[in-house]
């Protein structure tokens, strides 16, 4: 199945390239091993061409740069990167006219450390089946359930719904499971405020601010970051205390209130395993029981829950983070 | 033998009161001879709305243990719409703050307009109180910008 859908993608991208409609293709290469894929621009040679369940990165952002460049660019984009795609749309930080969007399959994306935290080392090759690893490695055959092994952003999926495409490749259906998704917001929200600083303390103290949440948040296209500005005092690369610690989650955070589409692509490359997309989740429920439902990035527009207001909203003294 | 002395804690709580409403109400108050604590520190800005939420953060790194938030009723606003906009803004952030740990009870927005003196008064007086009950604030401090 897995094979199927990459080489009805490469051949795609092939006939594109060739009758001269892009100039150039934006998808996953394959590194070092299956598991090791990295986003790349293919333009004559397709080595390396790949697509497979850990091909997690969302490529929406790399468009803000390459629709500066001259000549079209094709793009594979998972249903919850077509959420980003369309909110940076309404941003006007891609050219929709240089991008030709292709959307793709995705039944959930894998996360390596899993693996490994099942104490399988020394991988040499994956093979991959609808709903199992088959991994080879040194010490033996091993074979692992798919969705034991979901990576954060994928537990839960909000949508599997394409919300923009020129073209599309879907072989099987897609499940969602939306349900799911503010479960544990909620099991953080019952605990008393003393256990739920305790969490984000623990947690947020893990931060080695690398900064890779803001460098790969599709939402974060600002050219001059405010973390970047050494005057901000929350520039520096060590967070000095406990306060820099939350005062650099909290800004990130509120800065893409209202944008945020809930890809969490933040606690996917995120090094230290925070589950950062927690925070934005919390925002997004807010603003879903308060301000009526929404979704990012789901149509273009250029309203969002932040930026608007209704005159008879709740008084912001009721709305509250969790139970005391 | 040296003996400590044990200071008591005396909390320090920041107002941020718009212009055109709480600050004249803050006024108001003054001039009826209405008392609120003297621990509340008032900061006069143009519109609620003008408190971008890096304020209230900062605030509290400076060592407030009370962050309070005063504008025109909503609807009233000097600039038509500036109060509506705090009131979505500052009720994510606190929620926020409150899901890190934060007790709610710190932070606050009231909407005192410049005729309600009394009302100005009432609030910080309660305002005060409780921030007393809570003692200081341990949870989003800088010790970077502590004395002693």
């Amino acid at each position: 199945m897995q094979e199927k859908l990459e080489s009805l993608m490469q051949e795609l991208a092939l006939k594109k390239i060739a009758s001269g409609e892009v100039d150039r293709v934006l998808a996953w290469k394959k590194g070092e091993s299956y598991f090791d894929v990295s986003p790349a621009i293919f333009k004559e040679s397709f080595d390396g061409f790949t697509y497979n369940a850990f091909c997690g990165a969302n490529l929406s952002k790399f468009l803000v740069e390459e629709t500066k460049k001259e000549g079209k660019v094709l793009v594979f984009l998972k249903p919850c990167d077509t959420y980003s795609f369309n909110q940076l749309l309404s941003e006007h930080r891609i050219n929709r006219e240089k991008v030709y969007v292709v959307g793709i399959e995705c039944q959930g994306k894998l996360d390596i450390n899993k693996v490994y935290a099942k104490g399988i080392d020394g991988i040499l090759d994956i093979e991959e089946t609808d709903s199992e690893l088959k991994i080879k490695t040194i010490y033996g055959d091993k074979t692992v359930k798919k969705d034991e092994v979901f990576s954060v952003k994928c537990e839960t999926c909000k949508s599997k719904k394409l919300v923009v495409f020129d073209e599309k490749i879907v072989l099987n259906e897609m499940k969602d499971n939306k349900e799911k998704r503010f479960d544990i917001v909620e099991k953080l929200e019952s605990m008393t405020e003393e256990e739920r600083f305790a969490f984000w303390q623990a947690e947020l103290s893990k931060c080695i601010r690398c900064n890779a949440c803001r460098n790969v948040c599709p939402a974060c296209t600002c050219t001059n970051c405010v973390f970047d500005n050494n005057k901000s005092g929350i520039a520096g690369k060590a967070n000095a205390d406990s306060f820099e610690e939350k005062l650099y989650h909290i800004i990130r955070a509120f800065h893409v209130a209202g944008r945020c589409t809930d890809c969490g692509e933040c606690s996917r490359v995120c090094p230290q395993g925070i589950p950062l997309h927690l925070i934005n989740r919390k925002i997004i429920k807010d603003m879903n029981t308060n301000y009526g439902e929404y979704q990012a990035g789901e149509t273009v527009t250029p309203l969002n829950p932040i930026v608007d207001f209704k005159k008879d909203d709740v008084e912001a003294n009721t709305v509250v983070g969790g139970k005391k | 033998m040296q003996e400590i002395e044990k200071k008591e804690h005396k909390p320090l709580i920041v107002a941020f009161c718009c212009n055109w409403c709480s600050y004249a109400g803050a006024d108001l108050a003054g001039s009826s001879r209405l008392s609120y604590p003297a621990n509340v520190k008032i900061i006069r800005v143009p519109c609620s709305c003008r408190v971008n939420p890096i304020f209230i953060l900062k605030a509290f790194q400076r060592g407030a243990d009370g962050v309070i938030l005063c504008g025109c009723h909503p609807g009233d606003c000097h600039y038509s719409t500036g109060n509506f906009h705090t009131r979505r803004r500052m009720g994510i952030l606190f929620s926020l703050l409150n899901y890190f740990g934060i007790e709610k009870e710190r932070t606050r927005i009231e909407w005192v307009s410049a005729a309600e003196g009394q009302k100005f008064s009432l609030v910080m007086n309660d305002f005060a109180k409780t921030i007393c009950s809570l003692g200081e604030n341990r949870r989003l401090e800088d010790l970077r910008c502590k004395k002693n």
